[in-house]
């Protein structure tokens, strides 16, 4: 089948806009129950965070909060955000720079009261501070928290 | 005087190329012949470029602390090859490193094109100009990297120890040549779309370009995921981190560029369509740059508080793009009509793999943009990562390596002949794949399935265009071709294997206890401290058996003091295409530690075939560039 020049470039045209179009509704489609938000403890105290879905977790870890359990590989601790605070659990080893008393952001989901964490990302080099984490040094740089 | 010689230098560039621009306009309006002045203007500009950027590596090696920049960046006591490194390590370094990457790109098109008309050319190097006229500004008045600091500073403050390291030295300034490269793509379809000449001779001078741009592309992102992955010490090899993603867009743009401007090349089709796709290829580029350097990403609230840096290169992106798509939307129509061809043909198959590699391309965009236009308009804070990239945009990339069997086995214009039937033994050889994968890995994901019987049936399929004759007189260019798709075999084997074959051991252990991961035994031995020059470290020994030889191997923890960090390096050893991954934790107080191992087979693959698809566009490159050369000794 040929189809004939001046038709060719419709619908080369048409197949373009399709694709942009698919791109977008893949993306939207995609978006709807994948993008992780992130949430402080205050936040999931206040019961903002629904218990199963992926979600990140920012904050401080709470001094004198961790605790390693008999098996040697599940550590368990606080992350507080001024008063609130929530009881992470994680499997795994915990990153170099993941320190009591500073700042840690938790990938993982809400399961009961407890968060249960796949990830840790703490301040790894200039390429990998989690951009929450650079947010909140921003906003306390310029003297002004942004809540809503 | 040397930073002050590197500034007048930037300034005398920067004037050059408005100079540049001028001329050209003029010469594009028919009020003078300025072909050769414009010329002879990119040439000295692109000089201009690269003495600045020579002067800027000499206050590094020198360590000049009267320079803000090396004060903050630099430190006395560092090994000389980082004190150099060093000078692109950073925001302003790193620019001029673009700029002078443009500028001799610039330089080299004036100085090596020969077929182009010389309106095209000079509308080309204007356009060329223009960018560069841009991005002088955003160095002179908001990333100088040439300021000096009265007084001096007693000591450089940068000594990053994590930022000491071959791999970080030579990734950026790959991925610039590949970025920037796409400059010329860029300006080549502007002045091309001006003088409405797009044709095979206009393909033909833009394809070296795209080609060597997504060579070194393909190699920076290649060699940045395997940094990632040893260095990181998380097992992985992709994080579908933003900063990866911006080296990935332009690379999918310019893939599917290099395939329309084939087209174009060979059978003189698709004219606005690559056009278009050059445009974008660049387009992409910039946001890429934009993305790593405006500071975006580490805080939208940062950015819009001290908005200079961002705004600037915002509003450079958007005149740059808005003008190149404004031009496209008056000239494509006026663009002769290409040749037709069929909707079973070797063009219609490169159309094919151009739109699914724009939806992907759109997927990645909005996944990475998506979280920052939340932030900014919402005030909301989320993280997209690799579970949407990994089921949105896995499936598409599968659909794609499925049509790339297909498609090079295609003749132009119109297939006649029973094309699937030559596919008989790689289709059989996929489906063995697959049954296998079906029955020896229950557990996997059915795309890393998919993937591992797509890579079976690939890899002989894209031999197939070199056996139709003998295989030693088939152009270069064929055997590009064939090992390129070859490597996207290789490394979907890679990828997928690595998510359906991965076996991961997470345990405490006390020295002498023995630990199995898939058909290894490895006994943990022991702890030892150990030094380097400006690091201690705890160092594991672990002795890992498989039948016959042990290979000892020693992760280990390392601390730094200046500034106070802490590191690991993972242990890894590779037999045959896979990879025993080791890394130690904690220690506890009952003397166990952490140990976290991962047997990875077929993980090599990955890089090895990003490797391969780069050789293929060498072997493309060398062919057109013969075919090129012989062209120009008859004429």
């Amino acid at each position: 089948m040929m189809v004939r020049p001046k038709h060719q470039r419709l619908v080369l045209v048409i197949l373009a806009i399709f694709a942009v179009l698919g791109a977008v509704l893949l993306a939207m489609w995609g978006l709807k129950d994948r993008a992780a938000y992130f949430y402080t403890p205050a936040d999931v105290v206040a019961g903002k965070a629904d218990p199963g879905k992926a979600m990140r977790l920012g904050g401080m870890v709470q001094k004198g909060s961790v605790e390693r359990d008999p098996d040697g590989i599940t550590t368990r601790f606080t992350i507080e955000d001024g008063d609130a605070r929530v009881s992470v659990v994680f499997k795994g080893i915990v990153p170099d720079l993941f320190r009591e008393g500073s700042g840690v952001v938790a990938e993982g989901r809400l399961e009961g009261r407890t968060f249960v964490a796949d990830n840790i990302l703490a301040k790894h080099d200039e390429r990998y501070i989690p951009p929450q984490l650079g947010n909140q040094a921003a906003e306390h740089a310029v003297g002004k928290t942004v809540r809503r | 005087m040397t930073a002050e010689a590197g500034l007048a230098a930037l300034w005398l560039a920067a004037a050059l190329s408005l100079l540049g621009l001028v001329l050209s306009v003029l010469h594009y309006r028919g009020t003078l012949d300025a072909d050769r002045s414009v010329r002879a203007v990119a040439i000295v500009h692109g000089a201009l470029c690269l003495f600045a950027f020579a002067m800027l590596l000499v206050v590094f090696a020198r360590t000049d602390l009267s320079v803000a920049l090396v004060a903050e960046n630099s430190h006395s006591a560092k090994p000389f090859i980082y004190k150099v490194a060093g000078a692109w390590g950073n925001h302003e370094g790193s620019m001029l490193l673009w700029v002078t990457v443009l500028g001799l790109s610039g330089a080299a098109l004036a100085a090596f094109s020969r077929q182009l008309t010389s309106r095209t050319l000079v509308a080309a190097l204007g356009a060329q100009a223009a960018l560069a006229l841009g991005f002088h500004g955003f160095l002179l008045f908001a990333s100088n990297p040439f300021a000096r600091l009265n007084p001096a500073a007693p000591e450089g403050r940068g000594l990053n120890p994590l930022l000491q390291d071959p791999g970080l030295a030579f990734h950026p300034p790959t991925l610039y040549l590949g970025y920037v490269g796409l400059s010329v793509a860029f300006s080549l379809a502007v002045g091309a779309m001006l003088t409405g000449q797009v044709d095979r001779i206009l393909a033909r001078a833009m394809r070296p370009w795209v080609l060597g741009a997504w060579i070194f592309l393909t190699l920076g992102i290649t060699a940045g995921s395997y940094w990632a992955y040893y260095e990181l010490g998380w097992g992985g090899w992709w994080f579908w981190d933003p900063v990866e993603n911006a080296s990935l867009m332009p690379w999918l743009a310019a893939t599917a560029l290099l395939h329309s401007v084939s087209v174009l090349a060979a059978r003189n089709g698709l004219k606005a369509w690559t056009m278009m796709l050059a445009v974008i290829a660049f387009s992409m580029s910039m946001v890429g740059t934009f993305l790593v350097r405006s500071g975006i990403l580490t805080s939208v609230h940062s950015f819009a508080v001290d908005p200079t840096r961002g705004a600037f290169l915002l509003l450079l992106l958007g005149i740059y793009v808005t003008a190149a798509f404004v031009l496209f939307a008056v000239r494509a129509g006026s663009l002769r009509e290409g040749a037709p061809f069929e909707i079973v043909s070797r063009e219609a198959g490169i159309v094919a793999n151009n739109l699914i590699l724009t939806v992907i391309l759109g997927i990645v965009f909005i996944g990475t943009l998506y979280p920052l236009m939340v932030e900014a308009v919402a005030g909301e804070k989320l993280s997209v990562g690799a579970p949407y990239f990994n089921a949105v945009a896995g499936p598409l990339a599968i659909i794609l390596g499925v049509l790339l069997t297909v498609g090079p086995l295609l003749s132009w214009r119109h297939e006649s002949r029973p094309v699937l039937r030559k596919l008989r033994i790689p289709v059989f050889i996929a489906a063995i794949a697959l049954a296998i994968a079906f029955f020896a890995l229950p557990q996997a994901s059915i795309l890393s399935k998919l993937g591992l019987a797509l890579a079976a049936g690939l890899l002989p399929a894209a031999l197939i265009p070199l056996l139709r004759r003998n295989p030693f007189r088939a152009p270069l260019a064929t055997w590009g071709m064939a090992i390129a798709h070859a490597g996207a075999a290789v490394a979907i084997a890679g990828m997928a294997a690595d998510s359906a074959m991965t076996i991961e051991r997470l345990t405490a252990a006390k020295p002498g206890e023995r630990v199995e991961v898939g058909p290894w035994l490895v006994e943990f031995v022991g702890v030892t401290p150990a030094a380097g020059p400006n690091w201690t470290a705890i160092e594991a020994e672990l002795r890992a058996t498989r039948g016959g030889g042990v290979h000892v191997m020693k992760p280990q923890t390392r601390f730094f003091t200046d500034p106070p960090t802490e590191t690991n390096e993972a242990a890894i050893d590779t037999v045959l295409c896979g990879q025993l991954y080791t890394v130690i934790g904690r220690p506890d107080e009952d003397g166990r530690w952490q140990l976290r191992l991962w047997w990875k087979p077929m993980v090599t693959l990955i890089w090895l075939g990003g490797a391969l698809i780069a050789l293929g566009g060498l072997f493309a490159f060398a062919g057109h560039a013969r075919r090129a050369w012989r062209r120009r000794a008859m004429a």
